[in-house]
């Protein structure tokens, strides 16, 4: 069963990782190669307040307001800079953050920390609350998705330039999108933490920055529904096949190069394309009548 | 020519220059709308008018010189603040945005209020009211049919009403169009061009670039003409293009009674 609650409380906390991106690249349309230095934060942030005596509850909140603030900082970027080189830019976030804690002794430089207090939570109660936290997260997502904010978002992804023109303040969209995907990605870093026990550096590298962005890829984009199906099963896949954790990084990075080029919608565009071709023909796009 | 002072004026542009490097667009260009009025902004190719209206939506801005809306000063806000000041610009390239069906295009505009900051846009849910008025400002251009469409598969003049009716959905004061009837067919262009003459009477002010003259003609009550990037004309359509100094600049000296709507250039029928 340890292992069953231990794969459970690992899907849960992915999950959540995955739908954190979700809002910013799939939602908002704004790339980063960086989001696994956002989980570092979060899980920095809770794993020494935990070592500093602070209740592990009581950490996640301060996790996510550090990971969300340095967020919006690195959104500010996404004002200057579009597309291809965002990626570039939050890719360089990333290699500053793992560069950063690397040096700071406070911080367990490059032996990383452990040995902090536990959350006080059996195995079973901390995977009620990493799936809790991982369900809340998918119902922001679609609250979100389903308010005006997620029509902005929409169409600020399709075209910035026609939303300035509607009157959309675009930057503080963006920087919306960064500081709520980043908080929550903190929050899935305090979870990250207290799940392992231990955290370092390489924890949080580029290849994790890869990992989730194919978890969102994968599923499609913008999907809230995919996006779960796909962070989960990839999450999964390496405990069950012992081969795809050695070449993890391979199989990721295909499947990431294969839905580019293939399915650009991801699993939800598999499913939509399934669902059109099994419909009567003539249902599709037919118009209201007047 | 009847001038009110500026001080009523709707819209007043003041010693307007847009300069890319060493090329001067717009040179030191004033002039005034009034409320109700559909003025036409007219003038060869190059002459500065697309450019003179980016500056006066805040697409590029103004080297020097302010532009007034209702006596308030434009030139340091960005586009979308201007817009919420009551600019709306439809713009020559039009611009849908696939993902959405055309009533959500028109919707998405008309849910201004709720748009105004990220906070609000989360708070707010609900887009019955905005669909509604969707559907009217797609009934108003006359494209209501096609509201559940995609704008993908959609003819150049249903797209050209759409832009229409979503700029028409932020409720504007002034109504910018930038060449509304270029790439359109004389017969669509006309029924175009009657279109923006139902919206104008129904009150709303107007500021149009056209090429078209017969339709400019038929439609404005006042002209503005550039060349060079310099203001060359300003009043009652007639008596502005019978001065000779227009006539030579716009129609190379040609008479008035010749100025048949003109083939458009290529470069300006190109569209998605």
């Amino acid at each position: 069963m340890d292992y069953e609650i231990s794969l459970v409380t690992t899907i849960g906390i992915t999950v959540m990782f995955a739908l954190s991106l979700n809002l910013i690249t799939g939602f908002c349309g704004q790339i980063s190669l960086g989001h696994a230095a956002f989980l570092g934060l979060g899980a920095y942030t809770s794993a020494m307040l935990c070592q500093a005596g602070m209740p592990f509850l009581l950490t996640l909140p301060l996790a996510m307001l550090v990971a969300g603030l340095l967020g919006a900082v690195v959104g500010l970027a996404s004002l200057r800079v579009r597309a291809d080189f965002l990626a570039i830019t939050t890719m360089g976030v990333g290699f500053i953050f793992i560069g950063v804690v690397r040096q700071q002794e406070w911080m367990g430089g490059e032996m990383g920390v452990t040995g902090f207090p536990g959350s006080g939570l059996g195995k079973t109660a901390f995977m009620a609350l990493c799936l809790a936290l991982a369900a809340l997260t998918a119902g922001v997502s679609l609250y979100i998705q389903r308010a005006w904010m997620g029509r902005v978002f929409k169409g600020i992804a399709e075209d910035e330039d026609t939303m300035r023109v509607l009157g959309i303040d675009v930057p503080r969209y963006k920087l919306a999108a960064f500081a709520i995907g980043t908080a929550l990605a903190g929050a899935a870093g305090g979870l990250y933490a207290q799940n392992l026990k231990f955290i370092g550096p390489d924890s949080f590298g580029f290849v994790e920055s890869v990992t989730v962005l194919s978890m969102v890829v994968v599923g499609g984009i913008g999907s809230v529904f995919w996006v779960v199906v796909a962070a989960a099963l990839l999450s999964a896949l390496p405990g069950w096949f012992q081969f795809i954790g050695d070449y993890k990084l391979l199989v990721y990075g295909g499947l990431l190069f294969l839905m580019m080029r293939f399915s650009p919608h991801g699993l939800a565009g598999i499913a939509a394309r399934l669902t059109q071709l099994l419909k009567p023909k003539g249902v599709a796009g037919q118009g209201a009548k007047p | 020519m009847t001038q009110a002072k500026s001080g009523e004026a709707l819209l007043r542009v003041d010693h307007v220059s847009v300069r890319f490097g060493g090329l001067t667009a717009v040179d030191d260009v004033s002039f005034t709308v009034h409320e109700g009025e559909l003025l036409g902004l007219i003038g060869p190719n190059g002459a500065g008018k697309t450019t003179m209206l980016r500056a006066i939506t805040g697409v590029v801005r103004a080297s020097a010189g302010e532009v007034f809306l209702r006596g308030e000063p434009l030139v340091h806000l960005g586009i979308d603040q201007r817009v919420r000041r009551g600019l709306s610009l439809s713009q020559q390239l039009v611009k849908p945005l696939r993902t959405m069906t055309l009533v959500e295009n028109v919707a998405l505009a008309a849910g201004f209020a709720k748009t105004v900051s990220p906070l609000r846009s989360l708070l707010h849910v609900d887009s019955g009211a905005e669909m509604a008025v969707g559907m009217e400002m797609l009934a108003r251009v006359g494209i209501a049919e096609r509201a559940h469409q995609l704008p993908g598969t959609q003819p150049l003049g249903v797209l050209k009403r759409l832009e229409l009716a979503r700029a028409l959905a932020l409720q504007p004061k002034l109504f910018l169009l930038d060449e509304p009837l270029a790439g359109l067919n004389s017969q669509e262009a006309r029924a175009f061009a009657n279109t923006i003459a139902d919206i104008h009477q129904s009150g709303m002010t107007v500021v149009l670039i056209e090429h078209n003259l017969g339709e400019v003609m038929r439609l404005c009550q006042r002209l503005v003409v550039l060349d060079n990037g310099k203001k060359i004309g300003d009043g009652e359509p007639r008596a502005v293009m019978n001065d000779p100094e227009v006539q030579a600049a716009y129609l190379g000296g040609d008479t008035l009674a010749k100025s048949q709507p003109e083939p458009q250039s290529p470069q300006e029928t190109t569209h998605a």
